[in-house]
């Protein structure tokens, strides 16, 4: 008796806020999507356009060196009369790239082991909790020191070092996220109708956490973006004829007290504007994903 | 109910310290820097024979097994001998110990600041929460947490040294000046510009978390009794919600420890303020195990620490608290 009443009772509320929902969710969504897909345009543009300033941006040009920003380089020219221009497109396009690559293999790190945590056990959940312990035990800086060290520096060992150290926090969420998933009725009535734990994870437990994973997912990519610029400016990270934001930067520090605001200003801001584009569009999806907020 | 949590945290402290000297080690000896040829150098490398190369090995045990040289190094690191530098020539706990002093003192600066500043921040765009001040710290804090460390050091050094010449451009003391002449001013005005700069990243975090808990503490039955009492919202804020504020702030900044650390490595290096990321960094690039274990080490026992004080703290400001491990968000 009681539980009709409830699930009458929840089924009014839900009905009240998909009307609800009908009236606004349109235009919400509508928005949304659309800063998503211009986010995801102006992915495409710096890559692109980073493969084609790749050249330019080698180009070395002693006749017009140390520039301040003109018409005919917008934001100056370094040393070697590169165009800076050029030089963080590039660099903006590899750390896109490196940053990408490594927040992918970490959220697939994330996932795994979440789904190990959630369904293999408590010894497995045990030893999953002590592995986040582990690696949020070491400040991330000074472990992707560790990781480049042992990689012997260069991309590889950036990239390994970012995916390594940026999971735990995205596996926790995913594990509740799990755990929460499997106490459902209808996970235990697919496991009493004989669905194998494999399947049930796939058909089941993959879908429910999808959108955290995306969520994630996109929220880890502009951290992965900021700690590759890091290593690289510390000297760890991508190799210095490689024209990356962390190089580019590192090498500014040379000429500041020479007065070359410029080296320094434009490929940072250019950053920044990244990594702030991508998390503003990680908090959308997530508000748009979270039932919650979705309706607000 | 307080000694059993302490014990439990030093049998935790002790695991963790095993696992990460396991890690770092393993990570370090899986290099491909040669520890050989790092140590004689280059030069004095290519014109030794195999024989010394060999002796050279045995000497400092590269020959063995990775778990002979761990074992090694373990019983050595018990009793408080972490090896020898090479980049300082000089025993690894003796660099670090030196080079604490200056790190500690920074992000101590730093992080008492951005705790401060955080908690008034949040607690402003709370009780402004949709107006002109709280949009505005909004805005600001969305940025700040979006902007690297090491450029925004970049930029200050510029603005400040370079062009205003406010502030000293780099270094813990004054150039060219003996060790005994430096005053504790001289310290403390090159300390500035770094702690201000390593402050930032952590105010942003804070003062979005206060924020949201002034919001509901406001939005709270007592909070509405208060004002229905005719209390201010200054004088609720004040009697009512900071000690609510406090708590979740406290354990957010103890667990912020790490991130300090990180981002002190970036600050050192852009400023050139000799501390412990400045060590790791040059550590790293010199091919100087000895001492990159023995940091990374250091660092961990630092953000241990941290989240034990945070756990302590927690049953001081809350007693209901005392005793339970308090989950760090």
């Amino acid at each position: 008796m009681w539980h009709n009443k409830i699930a009458a009772s929840s089924f009014g509320a839900f009905q009240t806020a998909q009307e609800d929902a009908a009236t606004r969710l349109p235009n919400n969504r509508r928005r949304m999507l659309v800063a998503i897909i211009a986010g995801l345009a102006v992915l495409a543009a710096i890559v692109i356009a980073g493969a084609l300033a790749a050249e330019a941006a080698q180009t070395t040009d002693f006749s017009v060196k140390n520039l301040a920003p003109s018409f005919a380089h917008p934001f100056g020219t370094d040393w070697m009369g590169r165009d800076m221009l050029a030089r963080t497109v590039a660099g903006l396009s590899t750390s896109v790239l490196v940053g990408l690559l490594s927040a992918a293999v970490s959220s697939v790190i994330a996932l795994v082991l979440a789904l190990l945590a959630a369904l293999g056990g408590p010894r497995a959940d045990a030893f999953v909790s002590w592995l986040i312990d582990l690696v949020m035990g070491i400040p991330h800086i000074v472990l992707l020191i560790l990781i480049s060290y042992a990689l012997g520096r260069g991309a590889l060992g950036v990239t390994v070092g970012v995916a390594v150290t940026h999971w735990p926090s995205l596996a926790r969420v995913l594990r509740a996220e799990i755990l929460q998933c499997r106490a459902q009725p209808y996970v235990a009535m697919s496991r009493a109708l004989g669905v194998s734990g494999v399947r049930l994870a796939r058909d089941h437990m993959l879908p429910h956490v999808l959108p955290q994973y995306v969520v994630g997912l996109v929220l880890m990519f502009p951290h992965a973006i900021l700690h590759e610029a890091s290593v690289t400016f510390l000297g760890f990270g991508l190799p210095p004829e490689q024209p990356a934001i962390g190089v580019i930067l590192s090498e500014s520090m040379n000429y500041l007290s020479a007065g070359m605001w410029w080296l320094a200003v434009f490929p940072g801001l250019a950053l920044l504007g990244v990594v702030l584009l991508f998390d503003r569009m990680g908090s959308l999806v997530r508000r748009l994903l979270d039932a919650r907020t979705a309706q607000e | 109910m307080r000694f059993p949590v302490i014990v439990r945290g030093f049998a935790r402290f002790a695991v963790l310290m095993v696992a990460v000297s396991i890690v770092t080690f393993w990570l370090v000896s899986s290099s491909p820097i040669d520890p050989v040829q790092a140590n004689v150098g280059q030069a004095a490398y290519a014109g030794m024979s195999a024989a010394k190369r060999a002796q050279l090995e045995a000497f400092w045990g590269s020959d063995l097994s990775f778990w002979e040289r761990c074992l090694g190094w373990a019983s050595l690191a018990v009793t408080g001998d972490l090896g020898t530098s090479l980049r300082f020539n000089a025993p690894v706990t003796e660099v670090i110990a030196s080079r604490a002093t200056g790190s500690l003192a920074l992000m101590a600066c730093a992080w008492v600041l951005a705790g401060v500043l955080g908690c008034v921040l949040g607690i402003v765009a709370g009780a402004c929460s949709g107006r002109m001040p709280d949009r505005v710290i909004r805005g600001c804090a969305y940025v700040l947490s979006a902007t690297p460390t090491f450029w925004l050091g970049l930029v200050a050094l510029m603005v400040f040294s370079v062009f205003l010449g406010w502030f000293p451009a780099g270094f813990s003391v004054p150039i060219g000046m003996s060790a005994s002449d430096v005053t504790l001013v001289d310290r403390a005005y090159h300390l500035v510009l770094p702690a201000l700069v390593l402050s930032v990243t952590g105010v942003a975090n804070i003062a979005l978390h206060t924020r949201e808990k002034t919001i509901d503490v406001l939005a709270s039955d007592y909070a509405r009794f208060a004002r229905a009492r005719g209390e201010r919202t200054a004088g609720i804020v004040l009697h009512h919600g900071l000690r609510n504020l406090m708590l979740p702030a406290l354990t957010l900044q103890c667990a912020s420890i790490s991130e300090i650390f990180g981002g002190s490595v970036l600050v050192e290096q852009v400023f050139s303020y000799p501390g412990l990321g400045q060590a790791a960094v040059t550590a790293g690039l010199g091919g100087d195990a000895p001492l990159l274990v023995g940091i990374a080490l250091a660092s961990a026992a630092l953000v241990f620490a941290g989240n034990l004080l945070a756990n302590v703290l927690y049953g001081v400001v809350d007693p209901r608290m005392k005793g339970a491990t308090a989950h760090v968000a």
